[in-house]
């Protein structure tokens, strides 16, 4: 058995990693977004993606999901180059505005993506039960105040079942009770072996995910758990933590800049 | 391809339209109401006996177009919508076709024309007494491949706007051209060699040839289903162009 197992063994080593970057740059037009990042998000936890606003969080996301094409590098979803087909029935997105439609029921919505999916009645339901939607599931998605129609997209999204599920600020506008249900779902997700990957510049929310991407101006700070951030950090407070990093490696970094697109390449190369 | 999928899509557009009753009763009773008006327009012109009236010419006519400009439109702006929304990238995140998509639009709009030339066509024979000698069949028929035209172009037009406001501006560039060209003011044959070949390759002069030849013969003639498939085609490539300007990745 023993003989058998190995390779398996092997086989599953590589796919621990949902998603692997190595070198991976991206440009948004001619402006460089990503400027050489390497990292491994593992399977089957949660994984925070963050930093302040027009660090390339939303760039890094779409590039996982296959929106975004990239300049130069690789990133490896479940194996698969970003972006190839067989990814479509496994990794889901969750944009930061709802990207939902909304002269459409909840449910209508709901069962159209699920429709994309082959999923049928019960998938539905479920997905709508998943983020407390239930009552309103007959509500036209305009009626809805903002913090449910994100609800609304979200559960577009659970009702295909994602392996990786990618969502971009997902907690932005909900109430504490709401936001805490929120991630006691991820939280169960994950433990079924979904992986996710959470962005958020709400540093609170850090704690809650098994590891974090610090991402900034278009490069990776660092990665790590919560608890050596706030080591690393000199904080407990992971928002004290964060900024404190940040200057640390602002004073660190003098000497590297300016940033061009020639040297965040070459940067790339070596790392 | 999958049929499911764009059924599914078919369905959801047809709900979200079902939600706006202001555009229904915009798309089924307009029509008629314009048709009432060239009706009157043209109410006491004096003719000589066995000169057909000018109604049953322009009033004809206008059955077809009527489709061709309100599903351009239509389809323009929903699809513009969709683009500028994010949900048409979230949708090309997901296994579903470009081919689902485009089609499933193509039923939904094209059965709402079918309705739209049906209240149209009813008026036109009924009320104001349409003297053709074809049958009304086929001018439904006409008037629901010149709606897939119109959504086609939508679709493709859509790809070029970045506003609703720039979305209907396509309208005087696209629609009016073909609406001038097509025969209805003057005939191909009458016009200079430039303007025909124009109106040659253009695709609302093969659905008016169309009407005239319905107009004019009790059985569908074989010039009749020349100008059909030269719609089909035209109104297919112009899809395909469409499915080129859904990208899954942006640069």
């Amino acid at each position: 058995m023993s003989h058998l197992a190995a390779p398996l063994g092997t086989a599953r080593g590589q796919d621990a990693a949902a998603v692997a970057a190595s070198a991976l740059r991206v440009n948004l037009g001619r402006r460089p977004v990503l400027l050489g990042i390497d990292f491994k998000i593992p399977a089957g936890g949660i994984t925070g993606l963050l930093g302040p606003s027009g660090s390339g969080k939303t760039t890094l996301m779409r590039t996982i999901v296959g929106a975004q094409r990239i300049a130069g590098g690789t990133v490896e979803v479940l194996g698969l180059p970003a972006g190839t087909a067989a990814l479509r029935r496994q990794v889901g997105y969750v944009t930061q505005s709802p990207s939902v439609y909304p002269d459409l029921t909840v449910e209508a919505n709901v069962r159209y993506f699920g429709a994309m999916h082959r999923k049928g009645k019960t998938d539905v339901a479920e997905a709508i039960a998943a983020v407390g939607l239930e009552p309103l599931a007959r509500r036209k998605t305009a009626d809805l105040s903002g913090g449910q129609v994100n609800r609304v997209s979200l559960a577009c999204a659970l009702v295909a079942h994602p392996r990786l599920l990618v969502l971009d600020e997902p907690t932005v506008g909900l109430d504490p009770v709401l936001r805490a249900d929120l991630w006691e779902r991820f939280r169960a997700m994950a433990r079924a072996g979904t992986t996710l990957l959470v962005s958020s510049h709400v540093m609170e929310e850090a704690s809650r995910c098994d590891t974090l991407l610090l991402l900034r101006e278009g490069r990776l700070l660092a990665q790590l758990t919560p608890a050596e951030l706030s080591r690393r950090g000199h904080s407990s407070n992971l928002e004290q933590a964060f900024l404190a990093m940040i200057q640390a490696a602002d004073h660190a970094g003098t000497a590297v800049e300016p940033e061009t697109a020639e040297s965040a390449r070459r940067d790339g190369r070596l790392h | 391809m999958d049929f499911l999928m764009m059924l599914a899509t078919t369905r959801r557009v047809l709900s979200q339209l079902r939600h706006d009753h202001r555009s229904i009763a915009l798309i089924l009773v307009v029509p008629a109401l314009l048709l009432t008006a060239v009706y009157f327009l043209y109410e006491n012109e004096s003719l000589p006996p066995g000169v057909p009236r000018t109604f049953d010419r322009v009033g004809l006519m206008m059955l077809a177009i009527f489709p061709f400009v309100v599903m351009f439109l239509v389809t323009s702006i929903t699809m513009l919508r969709e683009r500028t929304s994010g949900t048409l990238e979230r949708l090309l995140t997901t296994p579903v076709h470009k081919a689902d998509l485009l089609f499933g639009y193509g039923v939904a709009f094209s059965l709402m024309a079918a309705l739209q030339s049906l209240v149209a066509t009813a008026v036109a024979y009924w009320i104001f007494g349409l003297d053709i000698v074809g049958a009304p069949a086929y001018v439904v028929l006409i008037a629901v491949i010149n709606a897939v035209l119109g959504v086609a172009l939508g679709l493709f037009c859509s790809a070029f706007a970045r506003t609703e406001f720039q979305a209907v501006q396509f309208m005087p560039v696209v629609v009016v051209p073909q609406i001038l060209l097509c025969g209805l003011f003057v005939a191909r044959d009458r016009m200079n060699d430039l303007l025909e070949a124009i109106s040659n390759v253009l695709p609302l002069t093969y659905s008016v040839d169309a009407l005239q030849e319905v107009a004019a013969h009790a059985e569908a003639t074989s010039r009749l289903w020349q100008d059909v498939a030269a719609m089909g085609g035209i109104s297919l490539g112009i899809l395909v162009l469409a499915a080129l300007t859904l990208r899954r990745r942006t640069a």
